[in-house]
């Protein structure tokens, strides 16, 4: 059974404690903003990190997707904060 | 039509950048080169990226820019790691048979580099605070300028 990868980066790293993880697939419909509440809610890291949406990005198998984007069969998602390369 | 793109950790010669654009036969290239500011008392700059994803999306810019101008070439040079004051982070240089290209193509990659690339900053300091760079609405609306249609 597949899994999804969920990558962390900058504060959210932070946050959380950890670089990454991998979870059980979540329903085919489940979108990456539901996802995240549900990871805040471990509460913790994870709520500092993942309580305040507006604050995060997102992308999905490698590109950059909004917040309301359905997970479906994505194997990667990345969260983490609006970037500041450049 | 030639497109470089190099993610790496050392430092890299602006002179053999530009050098590669001159030779592509154009009559104009331009280039920036991006700097850390040795704003208060900054020790270091530290560089953050998504390492999957981020020389395809540098990739993916550069393309969006040969796309919408007339360009014989672009290559671009970010760099990851800890940085100190006045090292160089970024170089963006295109190549092109006119100026207007040239210029407008290497300001686009740069806004764009600076809002839709996966690159995080982190800044520590002498008295051994550190704290990630907070993305600029300004920045954003720098880029979103490109979206317009040109007059």
């Amino acid at each position: 059974m597949a899994g999804l990868d969920i990558l962390y980066f900058a504060w959210v790293r932070d946050g959380i404690g950890r670089d990454g993880e991998r979870i059980d697939t979540p329903a085919r419909d489940t979108s990456i903003a539901a996802l995240i509440e549900s990871l805040a809610a471990r509460g913790g890291g994870y709520a500092q990190a993942l309580g305040q949406p507006t604050r995060l990005r997102a992308a999905l198998d490698q590109r950059f997707v909004p917040l309301d984007t359905v997970i479906g069969d994505a194997r990667e998602l990345a969260l983490f904060p609006p970037v500041t390369g450049g | 039509m030639s497109i470089t793109a190099s993610v790496r950790t050392d430092d890299f010669d602006a002179a053999v950048e530009l050098s590669a654009l001159e030779a592509l036969g154009g009559g104009a290239v331009a280039s920036f080169t991006g700097i850390v500011r040795g704003e208060g008392d900054l020790l270091t700059l530290h560089l953050d990226h998504y390492p999957a994803m981020t020389q395809m999306q540098v990739e993916r810019i550069a393309a969006d820019a040969m796309a919408r101008w007339p360009l014989l070439g672009i290559r671009i040079v970010h760099r990851v790691g800890t940085l100190r004051p006045g090292d160089r982070i970024v170089f963006v240089g295109t190549a092109s048979r006119h100026r207007k290209a040239a210029l407008e193509s290497c300001a686009f990659l740069i806004d764009w580099l600076k809002s839709h690339a996966p690159f995080w900053k982190k800044e520590s300091f002498a008295d051994g605070r550190e704290s990630w760079v907070e993305a600029k609405a300004e920045d954003d609306a720098k880029a979103s300028e490109w979206l317009s249609p040109t007059p």
